[in-house]
């Protein structure tokens, strides 16, 4: 094969990747427009077109422009927040499993999170504040524990899950002493849910996502030499303590943040990778992918939730159960094939 | 010594608790005597410890007998997610059948344990390596979770099934009564013997399936029974006192520090140890947060938790 031909593949490669992305990137907008249009009422493109642009149009200024645009908006970056800390954990460790929700450090965020609601009685911005703490904690502690005799991300993955079955048991028992009423808002938070989203509840993610997320697109190089291993990647001239570090801390923050705003929504960290990596093909970059799956599914199971069921389901249920049998695919899938992603 | 042990441990659980007694109110009250608030307490306390030792017991022999089946020393009914699907199964049994008669619980309970397990290790064992600890319990974690995401699914609208279950599945043997404990032991007893009658078979399945095969042992039948054995215990348990997680993976390690490996002696040593590892829990849940209780799951997940850790830590990597 000459060189011509592998460059001509590499660019055929690339081109395809980048209408794909394109794709992806366009879907997100048509479905997060169409959220803004659907409703008890429903209003046309145009209209919403002109509420964004700072129109005031009578009834939909308010109905798009206060209840609408904020929950669209903060299902948008939570979606993008939970995809790229999500398959920056599954890269990393080498293991489609090893998403954060499943290795524990949701749970941490939430048992904080379920005590400042019940045992406290916290604001929201509070619990949200609580919540991201206690989920850099929780990642903290298991990366310490994890790290005996060098670091080793099976190990990493197991105490995960030890310290989350401790933390869920601190969740169930608070749980059980709650009043009725904060019992109700303390389940619809650990669901997650998008309900009430208000500009001040968007910002803190927004800037979360605006700052973190070039941080990981920068490291994202090093992030695919680190699968190889410690000692080829330290051979190929990566830092890797100092790298993974900082990549842990940078998806950790974006997590907590998208965590505490909504809630810890579930499994979309976890199938944003996955599904990206199904559809951009193998070896490309994930990062940007994952984060407009994230924001898809997010989107349009909370636009199901509202209005698909006779109920009305926090966008979390409806990710949970779409997650649910993809989770047991996967798993056949990925011991079969001992592979990752 | 482990009878005395949890003979004395027995009177500890009927002396303590939110009432404080005399030591002479109990003897009074265990030899039948009924007058006074302090004896009547005692007399309460009663079904509720025999519970306590039943479950304890059940889930100990489940958790060793899971181990030995697997191979795996992080086996355990929840961390393998079987307690979830008993959960799961109870669930949608009160929510869509409006079950309500305890009988009921135990069978769906039984169903649903079995469900899980099967799957967890079908799905755990694919592959080329067979299966691993990790592969297991990734899958139990994440069977775990999409079953806790469905049963959410289903309570979420419901407040009354909510209340109903958030008692539950937190795990406790404080609603404890001869009526349910007559139901429970038949079931620990078929189980518990299942499991002691394939002691010799499980021996040798730790020599490895090659070896234990070339011994004549049948294998897969060896272990399919033990397995059964497990399920059915671990399911009647989680059925009448909810997910009571971790006793099935501590009791068996400390037992094997103390009486070695041979599954004729570990699975009698870890019932009687399992029984007097619950009670004691019990009896600590009773008393640290008077005048309120902890329920015992909590007790044994913030017992157990930080030894499943430290075992992880103590494994080699290549051995995950």
């Amino acid at each position: 094969m000459s060189a011509a031909t592998l460059i001509a593949g590499r660019t055929a490669r690339l081109r395809q990747r980048a209408l794909l992305t394109g794709g992806l990137a366009a879907a997100v907008l048509v479905v997060f427009v169409v959220s803004l249009m659907v409703g008890q009422t429903f209003y046309g493109l145009d209209k919403v077109v002109r509420v964004i642009l700072g129109e005031t149009v009578p009834g939909a200024s308010f109905t798009v422009g206060e209840l609408r645009l904020p929950r669209a908006s903060l299902g948008l970056v939570t979606g993008i927040c939970f995809g790229i800390a999500g398959v920056t954990f599954q890269t990393m460790l080498r293991n489609p499993l090893a998403s954060p929700d499943i290795i524990g450090i949701s749970s941490g965020a939430s048992a904080a999170a379920v005590i400042g609601i019940v045992v406290f009685k916290l604001s929201e911005t509070a619990v949200s504040f609580v919540a991201l703490i206690a989920a850099l904690v929780t990642a903290a502690t298991i990366y310490l524990l994890a790290n005996r005799r060098g670091f080793a991300g099976t190990r990493l993955i197991l105490i995960g899950i030890g310290v989350a079955a401790m933390l869920d048991s601190v969740v169930t028992y608070v749980l059980s002493r709650a009043a009725s009423w904060d019992l109700q808002m303390a389940m619809q938070w650990l669901t997650g849910s998008l309900n009430g989203a208000t500009w001040s509840s968007v910002a803190p993610v927004a800037i979360a996502c605006a700052v973190l997320v070039p941080v990981l697109l920068l490291n994202e190089r090093h992030l695919s030499v680190l699968r190889f291993g410690d000692d080829s990647a330290a051979a190929l001239g990566v830092h890797v303590q100092r790298t993974r570090i900082l990549l842990i801390v940078a998806a950790v923050a974006l997590l907590a943040f998208a965590t505490a705003a909504a809630g810890p929504i579930a499994f979309v960290a976890f199938m944003a990778g996955p599904i990206a990596a199904r559809i951009v093909g193998p070896g490309a970059s994930l990062a940007i992918p994952s984060g407009l799956i994230g924001a898809l599914l997010v989107l349009v199971a909370d636009l199901a939730g509202q209005f698909l069921f006779e109920n009305r389901y926090p966008v979390g249920v409806i990710t949970g159960v779409l997650g649910a049998p993809y989770l047991v695919y996967l798993l056949i899938r990925s011991n079969r094939s001992g592979g990752s992603i | 010594m482990g009878l005395a042990v949890l003979a004395l441990l027995f009177v500890i659980s009927v002396a303590f608790g939110t009432r404080a007694v005399t030591v002479s109110d109990v003897f009074a009250a265990l030899g039948g005597d009924t007058d006074g608030f302090a004896q009547a307490a005692v007399i309460k306390r009663v079904p509720r410890t025999v519970l306590a030792l039943l479950v304890g017991a059940a889930l100990a022999l489940s958790g060793t007998t899971m181990q030995a089946v697997t191979r795996n020393p992080l086996a355990d009914p929840g961390i393998l997610g079987v307690s979830s699907g008993a959960a799961l199964a109870v669930v949608a049994g009160i929510t869509f059948f409006g079950m309500s008669s305890p009988i009921a619980y135990i069978w769906v309970a039984i169903g649903g344990a079995a469900v899980a397990a099967a799957f967890v290790y079908t799905v755990g064992s694919l592959g080329r390596d067979g299966a691993t600890p990790l592969k297991l319990a990734l899958a139990g974690a994440a069977i775990s979770a999409t079953f806790g995401s469905l049963v959410s699914a289903i309570i979420l609208p419901r407040a009354d099934v909510m209340t109903t279950f958030r008692f539950w599945q937190i795990g406790g043997v404080g609603g404890a009564t001869w009526d349910r404990i007559s139901l429970l032991v038949p079931f620990v007893v078929v189980g518990a013997a299942i499991c002691f009658f394939s002691a010799r078979g499980m021996n040798m399945l730790a020599l490895g399936d090659d070896l234990a095969a070339g011994l004549g042992e049948n294998v897969l039948r060896a272990r399919l029974i033990a397995a059964a054995g497990a399920v059915l215990l671990c399911g009647v348990a989680t059925a009448l006192a909810g997910p009571i997680g971790f006793v099935g993976l501590v009791v068996p390690h400390l037992c094997r520090l103390l009486v070695g490996t041979d599954l004729r002696w570990l699975l009698p040593f870890s019932a009687v140890v399992g029984a007097a590892l619950l009670v004691a829990a019990d009896v600590v849940g009773r008393v640290v947060a008077r005048p309120q209780e902890i329920e015992v799951g909590i007790i044994t997940a913030l017992i157990g938790a930080p030894f499943f850790i430290w075992i992880v830590r103590r494994q080699k990597v290549r051995e995950l």
